[in-house]
C-alpha cells in the first residue's frame, strides 16, 4: 500500500512536466522536419529545370547583359518561336520521334514474344537465356559502340550499304538497350499471372497465340505501358550512339542536335540552347506527368518482383 | 482441340507416342521461335560486338597487323590512362555512395508523410531522373558557365569569390560527381521507398513497444530488411555510373587537361576523333572486369532475394 | 506488475467514433479479456493502452501513472500481435532479447532471462533459428517469449490465436492459461472468439459498437447477461430468442410464445416480471436448456411436443431444431433420445434458465 502511494506521489510530480497531447506533438515535429528537408531537396532537384525555363524566356541581349540570372525582366518567346519555325530543330524532333516510336514498337513485339516464351514455356536453355538477357543489360553502350562502328564501316566496305550517318541506323541499335530490360519486366508480369488462367483457356480451346493476345496481354497492360514508357524514354534520351554514328545536321536526333549545332565553337546562344534543351526534355516529362504511376511501377518492378 | 485429342486417342500405341512427342516438341519449338528475335538482337548487337572488341583491341592503329597486347602495354605507360582509371573509379564510387545516402534519407522523409501527400512529393523528386541526362547536363553546364554562372552571381552577392567550376580540375571533378548524384538519386529514392513500404508496420510497432526510438528503428529494422535492395541498387548504379558517357562528355569533355576523363569518354575521343579504333577498344575493354565483378554480385543478390521471397 | 485504469476513453477516427466512453478498472495480476464482434473497438482500446493509438479524450493509467502522453517505449508494456511481428532477420534469441539489448542490459542477464522464458515456453531448442524456419505455433510462442523476457507491468494480446488452425488454437489456449499462472502479470487479451474469452478470463469485458455492454466473470456473463447483445454473443450455439407476450394465469404468469406453445414463469420471477405484463418481449433460452425428457426433470421445467425440422448429430449430443411461429429454435438432446426429422419429440425446457428481454431497451429484465 505504501509503495503504491509513494509511486503515485513520484509520478504525479512527473506529471507536471508532461503535457497532454505530446505524442501527437512528437509526430507533428517529425512531420515538420520532414517537410523542411524535403523542400530543401526539392529545391536541389528542381533548380536546373526551373533555371532552364527561366533562361529560355530571355533574349540573348538580356543574357549577355548579366543581370540577375534567376529572374526574367523582359520575357520573350522569341527563342521558342525561332526554334520551332527553324527547319533544323524540327528535323531533329522528327528524327527523334520516328526513331523512338519505331524502337518502342520493335521492343514491345520482341520482348512480349520472348517474355511469353520464357515465362510460360519450358524449352531447352530457357533459364540460361533469361539470365543471359538480364546480363546483357549490364554490358554498357560505351563498350559496344566501338566494335559496332567498325562493323558498320566493314559492311560499307564490303557491301556498299552505308549504315553510318543515317538516323535510321539507330532503330537497329536502340533495341539492344531497351529489349533486355523490357523483356525482364514482362517476364515478371507474365509470371505473376496464375497458371489456372492458362489451363482454363486451353480447355476453352485457345491456342498459344490466342492465349497471348486475349489473356496475357490484357492482364499485363500495366506492365506493357511501363515497358513502353521505359523504351521511349531510353530511345529519346540516348546520346552516345547518335553522337558516334550520325554526323550531318539532317541526320541528328534531338539530344545530339542541340548539343552540337547550338554550341558552335565558343559562341553559346544560351537562350536557344536552354529552350532546345527544355523542348528536348518535354516529351519524357509530359509522358511522366500523365503516366507517373506506370513510370514508377516500371522502375520498382525490380524491387518488388525480385 | 477436342477433335485432336479424340483423334490421338484412337491412334495405336506406338503412333500415339510419336504424336505426343511431336506435340511436346512443338510447344518448345514455338517457344524457341518466339524467343528468336530476342536471341538474334542480343547475339548480333551485344554478344558479337563484345567479342569483336576483344579482337579489335589486339590490332594496330591501321588495323592491318596483329599486335597482341601491344595496345595495353602502350596504355599502361601513358599517364592519362592511369588518370582515367583513377577518375572513373573515383566518380563511380563517390557518386554511388552519395546517391545511396541521399536516396535513403529522402525515401525516409517521403515515407513519413501522410499517404495522400506522398504522391506529389515523389512526383517532384523524380524529375531529375525523367529529364534526358544530356539535356539536364546542358543546364548544369550553363549554371557552371565561367562568365555567367548563376551560382557565382549568388556568391558575388554574398560577398564570396566566384568559383572556376569547370576550369579548375578539382572543382570540375566535383561538378561531374554532383551532376551524377543529381541525376541518379531519384532512382535510389524510388527503389528505397518501395523497399520501405514492404517493411510491415507492425514491426515498427513491436520495436516501439520494445523501446526503440526513430534512429534505432531505422538501424535495427529498416536497414537490415532493405539490405538486399540496397545492395542490388548500388551495384546496378555502380555499373551505370562507371560506364557513364553523357555527363562527362557534355560537362567537361574530359577536361580540364584530361582530369575528368572516364573510360567511356576517353575511348570515344581515341576511337572517333583520334581515329584509333583498336586503342579505343582497348580502353573500353578495361571496364569489363569491373563490370563482370559487379554483375556477379548482382546476380547472386537477385537469386538470394528470389529464394528469400 | 500493475493495475490498469481507463477513464472515459473516447477515440474517433476522422469523425467516425470507434470507442465511445470506456470505463474499466483492471486489478493487478488480473487476466481480462476484451471480446466482441469485429469493429466493436476492442483492438483500438488495446492499442490505446499500448500507446500505438492516441485517445481522443479520456485518461489511461498504468500503475498509478497517467500515460496518455507517454510513448509506447516508456510505458513498460509488452504486446503479442496477431501476426506475431517477429523480426525476420533476427534469430529467436535476438528477437526475444531485442528490448533488453536496446536498454543496454548486461549480456549475462539477457542470456538468463531469455533462457528462463524459453524454458517456460518450451522453445529452448529453437533459440538459434530464424522466424521463417518456425511453424505458426512456434512463432506464437517466440512472440510470447519476447513479451515475458521484458518483465513488463502489463501484457497485451491482440487476437494472438486467430492465425492458428483450430486444433492448435485449443492447445495454445491452455498454454496461455498455464503461463499466466506461472508469470502472473496483468494481462489484457483481445479476441472475437467468445470461447477463448470464457476459458481464459478472470473477467470478461463484452464490447459492442464502441461501448462496454457488460463486465463480469465468465459465470456472470453466461448466467446473468445484462443486454440482448451479451445474451446472444456468449454461448455456443447462440441463445434462442423468440418474440413473446406475458399473460396473467391465475396467480402466476405465463410466457406465450405462439398459439401452441406457452411456458409457465417460475414463481421466483413473478414479481420481477409483473410490471411488463402485456408488453411485446423477447424470450431467451439457451439450447443446452432445452433437453429431452428424462427421469430427473429439474423443478420449474416444462415439457412440450415439437415437430423436428432438422436433426444434427454431433457425436456426443444431437442438436434438434423445431419451428415456433417461423423462428427456428435449437435444443440439445441425448443422441439416443433424439427423434426423427418430421416426427414429433417430447422436449423439456428448463425455465429457471430463461431470460426475458425488453426489445426497446435491449436489456435483460
Amino acid at each position: 500500500m505504501t509503495m503504491s502511494t509513494a509511486t503515485a506521489e513520484v509520478t504525479t510530480g512527473q506529471l507536471d512536466r508532461v503535457r497532454h497531447g505530446s505524442i501527437s506533438r512528437g509526430r507533428r515535429k517529425a512531420l515538420f522536419w520532414s517537410y523542411f528537408f524535403l523542400i530543401l531537396f526539392v529545391i536541389f532537384f528542381l533548380t536546373p529545370p526551373v533555371y532552364m525555363f527561366i533562361t529560355s524566356l530571355k533574349s540573348s541581349a538580356e543574357i549577355s547583359a548579366a543581370t540577375n540570372p534567376w529572374w526574367v525582366y523582359h520575357a520573350t518567346l522569341s527563342n521558342y518561336i525561332d526554334l520551332l519555325t527553324q527547319n533544323q530543330f524540327l528535323i531533329f524532333f522528327r528524327n527523334s520521334a520516328i526513331v523512338s516510336v519505331c524502337v518502342v514498337s520493335i521492343t514491345m513485339v520482341v520482348s512480349i514474344l520472348a517474355a511469353f516464351a520464357l515465362a510460360r514455356m519450358r524449352f531447352w536453355g530457357s533459364a540460361t537465356l533469361a539470365t543471359g538477357v538480364f546480363l546483357t543489360y549490364l554490358i554498357p553502350e560505351s563498350l559496344l559502340f566501338i566494335p559496332l562502328f567498325k562493323t558498320f564501316a566493314y559492311i560499307h566496305d564490303t557491301t556498299g550499304i552505308e549504315l553510318i550517318n543515317h538516323w535510321w541506323v539507330l532503330i537497329i541499335l536502340y533495341p539492344t538497350l531497351t529489349v533486355p530490360f523490357a523483356t525482364w519486366l514482362m517476364i515478371g508480369y507474365f509470371s505473376s499471372i496464375p497458371k489456372e488462367l492458362d489451363e482454363a483457356a486451353l480447355i476453352d480451346g485457345a491456342g498459344y497465340l490466342q492465349m497471348l493476345t486475349r489473356i496475357f496481354i490484357p492482364v499485363a497492360i500495366p506492365g506493357i505501358i511501363a515497358a513502353m514508357i521505359f523504351s521511349f524514354t531510353v530511345s529519346w534520351a540516348n546520346f552516345l550512339y547518335p553522337l558516334a554514328f550520325t554526323t550531318s545536321a539532317d541526320q541528328l536526333v534531338l539530344p545530339v542536335g542541340i548539343v552540337t549545332t547550338l554550341i558552335r565553337g565558343d559562341v553559346y546562344a544560351w537562350g536557344q540552347i536552354m529552350t532546345g534543351a527544355l523542348l528536348g526534355a518535354a516529351p519524357p516529362l509530359i509522358i511522366y506527368a500523365f503516366l507517373m504511376d506506370y513510370y514508377i511501377s516500371g522502375l520498382t518492378a525490380g524491387a518488388t518482383k525480385g | 482441340m477436342a477433335d485432336v485429342v479424340a483423334r490421338d486417342l484412337r491412334v495405336p500405341v506406338a503412333g500415339r507416342q510419336l504424336s505426343l512427342q511431336k506435340f511436346a516438341r512443338r510447344k518448345s519449338t514455338i517457344a524457341f521461335l518466339m524467343a528468336l528475335p530476342l536471341i538474334a538482337i542480343v547475339a548480333c548487337l551485344v554478344v558479337y560486338p563484345a567479342i569483336y572488341s576483344i579482337h579489335l583491341a589486339t590490332l594496330n592503329k591501321s588495323m592491318q597487323h596483329f599486335v597482341g597486347l601491344g595496345n595495353f602495354e602502350f596504355l599502361f605507360r601513358r599517364n592519362t590512362f592511369w588518370m582515367v582509371v583513377e577518375q572513373s573509379l573515383l566518380f563511380a564510387v563517390t557518386a554511388v555512395i552519395f546517391k545511396a545516402v541521399v536516396g535513403f534519407i529522402v525515401a525516409h522523409f517521403v515515407h513519413n508523410l501522410p499517404a495522400q501527400g506522398q504522391r506529389k512529393w515523389r512526383g517532384m523528386l523524380l524529375i531529375p531522373w525523367v529529364i534526358p541526362p544530356a539535356m539536364s547536363t546542358l543546364a548544369w553546364l550553363w549554371l557552371f558557365d565561367p562568365s555567367y554562372s548563376a551560382f557565382n552571381w549568388i556568391f558575388a552577392h554574398l560577398g564570396m569569390p566566384g568559383v572556376a567550376w569547370l576550369g579548375n580540375p578539382y572543382w570540375a571533378r566535383f561538378c561531374v560527381i554532383l551532376v551524377n548524384v543529381w541525376v541518379g538519386s531519384p532512382f535510389f529514392m524510388i527503389m528505397y521507398l518501395a523497399a520501405l513500404k514492404s517493411v510491415p508496420e507492425q514491426l515498427h510497432e513491436a520495436a516501439a513497444i520494445d523501446g526503440a526510438n526513430w534512429l534505432q528503428k531505422i538501424w535495427y529494422i529498416n536497414l537490415p530488411m532493405m539490405r538486399n535492395i540496397i545492395q542490388i541498387t548500388a551495384l546496378f548504379s555502380l555499373i551505370v555510373t562507371f560506364a557513364n558517357f553523357d555527363i562527362v562528355k557534355i560537362l567537361t569533355n574530359g577536361g580540364p587537361v584530361d582530369q575528368t576523363h572516364v573510360f567511356a569518354t576517353w575511348a570515344f575521343t581515341l576511337a572517333i576523333w583520334g581515329n584509333d579504333i583498336p586503342l579505343g577498344a582497348s580502353v573500353s575493354l578495361f571496364m569489363a572486369p569491373i563490370l563482370a565483378v559487379a554483375a556477379f554480385f548482382i546476380l547472386r543478390n537477385v537469386r538470394r532475394r528470389g529464394n528469400e521471397a | 506488475m500493475a493495475q490498469v485504469a481507463l477513464r472515459n476513453i473516447v477515440k474517433t477516427f476522422d469523425r467516425t467514433p470507434a470507442v465511445q466512453g470506456i470505463n474499466l478498472d483492471i486489478a493487478d495480476r488480473e487476466f481480462i479479456v476484451l471480446v466482441g464482434p469485429s469493429g466493436c473497438g476492442k483492438s483500438t482500446t488495446l492499442r490505446m493502452i499500448a500507446g500505438l493509438e492516441e485517445a481522443t479524450s479520456g485518461e489511461i493509467y498504468i500503475g498509478d501513472q497517467l500515460v496518455n502522453d507517454v510513448p509506447p517505449k516508456d510505458r513498460d508494456i509488452a504486446m503479442v500481435f496477431q501476426n506475431y511481428a517477429l523480426y525476420p532477420h533476427m534469430t529467436v534469441f535476438e528477437n526475444m532479447s531485442f528490448g533488453l539489448r536496446l536498454k543496454k542490459f548486461p549480456k549475462a542477464e539477457i542470456k538468463e532471462r531469455v533462457q528462463a522464458a524459453a524454458r517456460i515456453l518450451d522453445i529452448t531448442n529453437l533459440l538459434d533459428r530464424r522466424p521463417k524456419q518456425l511453424s505458426g505455433g512456434q512463432r506464437q510462442r517466440v512472440a510470447m517469449g519476447r513479451a515475458i523476457v521484458r518483465n513488463p507491468k502489463v501484457f497485451l494480446f491482440d487476437e494472438p490465436l486467430s492465425n492458428l488452425d483450430a486444433k492448435l488454437r485449443v492447445q495454445m489456449r491452455t498454454e496461455i492459461k498455464k503461463i499466466h499462472q506461472t508469470v502472473t502479470t496483468t494481462t489484457v487479451y483481445v479476441t472475437h472468439d467468445q470461447v477463448e474469452a470464457m476459458t481464459l478470463a478472470d473477467r470478461v469485458v463484452i464490447m459492442n459498437a464502441g461501448r462496454i455492454d457488460q463486465i463480469g466473470s465468465p459465470h456472470e456473463v453466461y448466467h446473468q447477461p445484462k443486454t440482448q447483445f451479451v445474451a446472444g454473443f456468449i454461448g455456443s450455439p447462440t441463445m434462442n430468442m423468440l418474440p413473446c407476450r406475458l399473460v396473467e394465469n391465475g396467480s402466476g404468469l405465463t410466457v406465450r410464445l405462439s398459439d401452441w406453445l406457452s411456458f409457465p414463469v417460475p414463481s421466483s420471477r413473478t414479481a420481477r416480471y409483473r410490471p411488463h405484463l402485456g408488453k411485446e418481449l423477447t424470450f431467451g433460452l439457451r439450447p443446452e436448456h432445452i433437453i429431452e425428457e428424462r427421469a430427473n426433470v429439474p423443478p420449474g421445467a416444462a415439457a412440450f411436443d415439437a415437430r423436428l425440422d432438422v436433426v444434427e448429430p454431433m457425436g456426443m449430443e444431437t442438436m434438434v431444431y423445431f419451428i415456433v411461429d417461423g423462428v427456428e429454435v435449437c435444443g440439445r438432446v441425448n443422441p439416443a433420445a433424439a427423434g426423427k426429422v418430421g416426427g414429433s419429440m417430447r422436449l423439456v425446457a428448463d425455465l429457471n434458465q430463461m431470460h426475458l428481454i425488453d426489445p426497446r431497451t435491449e436489456s435483460v429484465i
